[in-house]
């Protein structure tokens, strides 16, 4: 278990160099520069802040100070926020969006994940369509329809909750609602059909014919092998989540990550650019990980090697 | 109650799908005395599983019972709520299924699966409950019982699957227990090892068996009584001597010729039952078999025969003997 964990994290690294690498190279294949905007910069200044910020030398003798850089956790100055470290710009943002996409995955899987189950039990009968019907909406809806819409009925003409910033707990009402919406409607799906395939499993009719319940046979025997497909599903949603919605961000003016992966493009902020993907692409592989690891507690057959 | 340990009379039973009323079972009788071994032969979809799984309470949506009365240890079936049929299940009747590749739960140990069973259905502690387990696993004959109680189903072989499975249906030691084609999905020489562990534990426990198989070589050796099932009828039924030495009915006749003979000198072709199962969407008004039977009669195809008894126990439905009756019992 210790050595799988070591191998993993020995490829993470190799992986997240590629990230990194490929990340440079294409951002910077793409026209345009960080300092190039509507007001017409002067070549004198223009040269001067290149020269400073090392955009001056080489393609590649930037790549290679950046990844020295970067071994050593110095992920470099935004180029368009002055001042600001990247770190500093991810660590300040990071807390906001993973607060809002923590609690949006929670209540993702402890909703999801019981209206799946009973669905799933009440199938083809009318709790069953109603759900369906709803988690369908879910996944078709995009979520700027979604804040809108909860803008509109809560915020506007219902006046129940504040409508921009993050300063009380209702204020985190509508944007964790509206960033678990897809989650929870796609974990009632997979749910549901994954519980539909473990109920007729001939285990389940042993449970059965052992004279459990139906309350335990679900419990114990239905509920533990049909979380698996959420199990994997959870992982890189929790990675993609806790770093921010540029849209959820957007709409309710919210100060996190995702607006800035965003913006970082659009501005060509190289350093931003790089240290965000390189931020996420470690979640990510993280988070693998631990859904491997959580994968091997649930099934016992799952073999580690 | 009766003399009966289960006693099935007229039971009738179907399943409504969107395409129409599948009649799975029609008017099935018949019963089974304490530590009796029972075998119920018939081809798939002719009602074998349908009947032991509705003895237990276990008839999977969409089907429902009709009609009869449904007899075990003292219980009326019919009557009893589904708490009360939780206390039966596993404790008074147990039952095997065919595959014990995916009959246990992969997730959870072999130890946890059979002390599961005994903790719901006896007063025991925890520590009598884990000698229980062990003394389970020697009686059914898997070695290192403790090492194997640990042990995930995946880690073991069909064979010793199987041999879990029928610890776990032991558990509780029960009247009857229901042998589901125990050893369809297992290779010749365990099924032999199986059937014959079955046998022993039947005469050390004293149970009821109900074998359900297609495989006439299993209930040979194994049962008193055998019932032939075919399209949710039972068309004969009588001792084992009776079905193998003077089968009455002409599908058991044809079972018995399709079966492989070690004792002809020459090379002799087995004989297949032609054509196929019946629809039981659409069940033809005479019997069932007639379709496929070699002696079909005009009578055959417009009413279903009556049963005829031969002896006190055995007995068929087919219209050959009501013939043979009438011309004097010339034929046989």
């Amino acid at each position: 278990m210790v050595k799988y964990i070591l191998k993993r994290l020995g490829m993470a690294v190799v992986t997240i160099w590629l990230v990194a690498t490929l990340t440079f190279f294409l951002m910077n294949m793409v026209p345009g520069g960080p300092f190039l905007s509507e007001k017409a910069v002067s070549p004198k200044a223009l040269a001067a802040l290149e020269e400073k910020y090392g955009l001056d030398k080489p393609l590649f003798e930037q790549y290679l100070t950046y990844i020295k850089g970067a071994i050593h956790g110095d992920f470099g100055d935004s180029l368009k926020q002055r001042g600001r470290t990247v770190m500093s710009i991810i660590s300040s943002k990071f807390p906001v969006s993973a607060r809002i996409g923590g609690l949006s995955v929670l209540l993702a899987f402890s909703l999801g994940v019981p209206l799946g189950c009973i669905s799933a039990l009440n199938r083809g009968k009318i709790g069953d369509n109603i759900i369906i019907v709803i988690a369908t909406c879910g996944i078709a809806v995009p979520s700027f329809v979604i804040c809108t819409l909860l803008m509109y009925t809560f915020g506007v003409k219902l006046g129940w909750l504040p409508t921009l910033g993050l300063k009380t707990w209702k204020h985190y009402i509508m944007p964790v609602a509206a960033l678990a919406f897809y989650p929870t409607a796609y974990i009632t799906r997979l749910m549901r059909s994954s519980m539909l395939d473990v109920l007729g499993q001939d285990y389940m009719r042993t449970a059965r014919a052992k004279g459990l319940n139906q309350f335990v046979s679900l419990f114990k025997h239905a509920l533990r092998n049909a979380i698996l497909p959420i199990v994997t599903y959870l992982g890189p949603l929790i990675a993609y989540t806790v770093t921010g919605s540029f849209i959820v961000e957007k709409i309710f003016t919210i100060p996190g990550l995702g607006g800035e992966f965003i913006s970082s493009i659009t501005n060509r902020d190289y350093t931003i650019i790089m240290g965000t993907t390189i931020f996420l692409a470690t979640l990510v592989i993280l988070m693998n990980v631990v859904v491997d690891i959580v994968y091997k507690l649930v099934d016992p057959r799952i073999n580690l090697k | 109650m009766s003399e009966f340990l289960v006693n099935i009379e007229h039971e009738r039973l179907s399943f409504f799908t969107p395409v129409g009323e599948v009649k799975a079972l029609n008017d099935v009788s018949f019963h089974i005395k304490e530590g009796e071994v029972l075998g119920i032969v018939g081809e798939s979809g002719s009602g074998k599983s349908v009947t032991a799984y509705s003895l237990m309470g276990l008839t999977a949506y969409p089907g429902k019972l009709l009609g009869g009365t449904l007899d075990f240890n003292g219980h009326r079936i019919n009557d009893m709520t589904e708490k009360e049929m939780q206390k039966m299940r596993g404790n008074e009747v147990s039952i095997i299924f065919q595959d014990p590749m995916t009959s246990l739960n992969p997730v959870y140990t072999i130890g946890n699966q059979i002390r599961e069973v005994l903790k719901l259905h006896t007063n025991k502690t925890k520590k009598e409950i884990q000698e229980r387990a062990v003394e389970l696993l020697e009686l059914v004959g898997i070695n290192e019982p403790k090492k194997r109680l640990k042990q995930y189903p995946h880690e073991l072989s069909g064979g010793m699957r199987q041999r879990v499975m029928i610890a776990i249906a032991l558990a509780c030691e029960p009247k009857l227990l229901i042998a589901d084609e125990p050893t369809t999905a297992l290779d010749v020489t365990i099924q032999a090892q199986i059937l014959e562990l079955m046998m022993e534990l039947k005469d050390k426990l004293g149970m009821a068996i109900m074998m359900i198989t297609h495989d006439l070589g299993v209930v040979a050796s194994m049962c008193d009584h055998i019932a032939v099932m075919y399209a949710g009828n039972i068309v004969e039924y009588g001792t084992t001597d009776d079905i193998f030495y003077r089968p009455k009915h002409e599908y058991t006749k044809g079972l018995i010729r399709s079966i492989p003979r070690m004792d002809t000198t020459e090379h002799e072709r087995l004989i297949p039952i032609e054509g196929t199962p019946v629809d039981l969407l659409n069940p033809p008004k005479g019997c069932p078999f007639a379709s496929r039977c070699d002696n079909c009669m005009r009578i055959c195809l417009r009413e279903k025969a009556p049963v005829i008894h031969f002896d006190d126990v055995h007995y068929s439905t087919c219209w050959m003997n009501q013939k043979a009756e009438l011309e004097g019992g010339t034929k046989q």
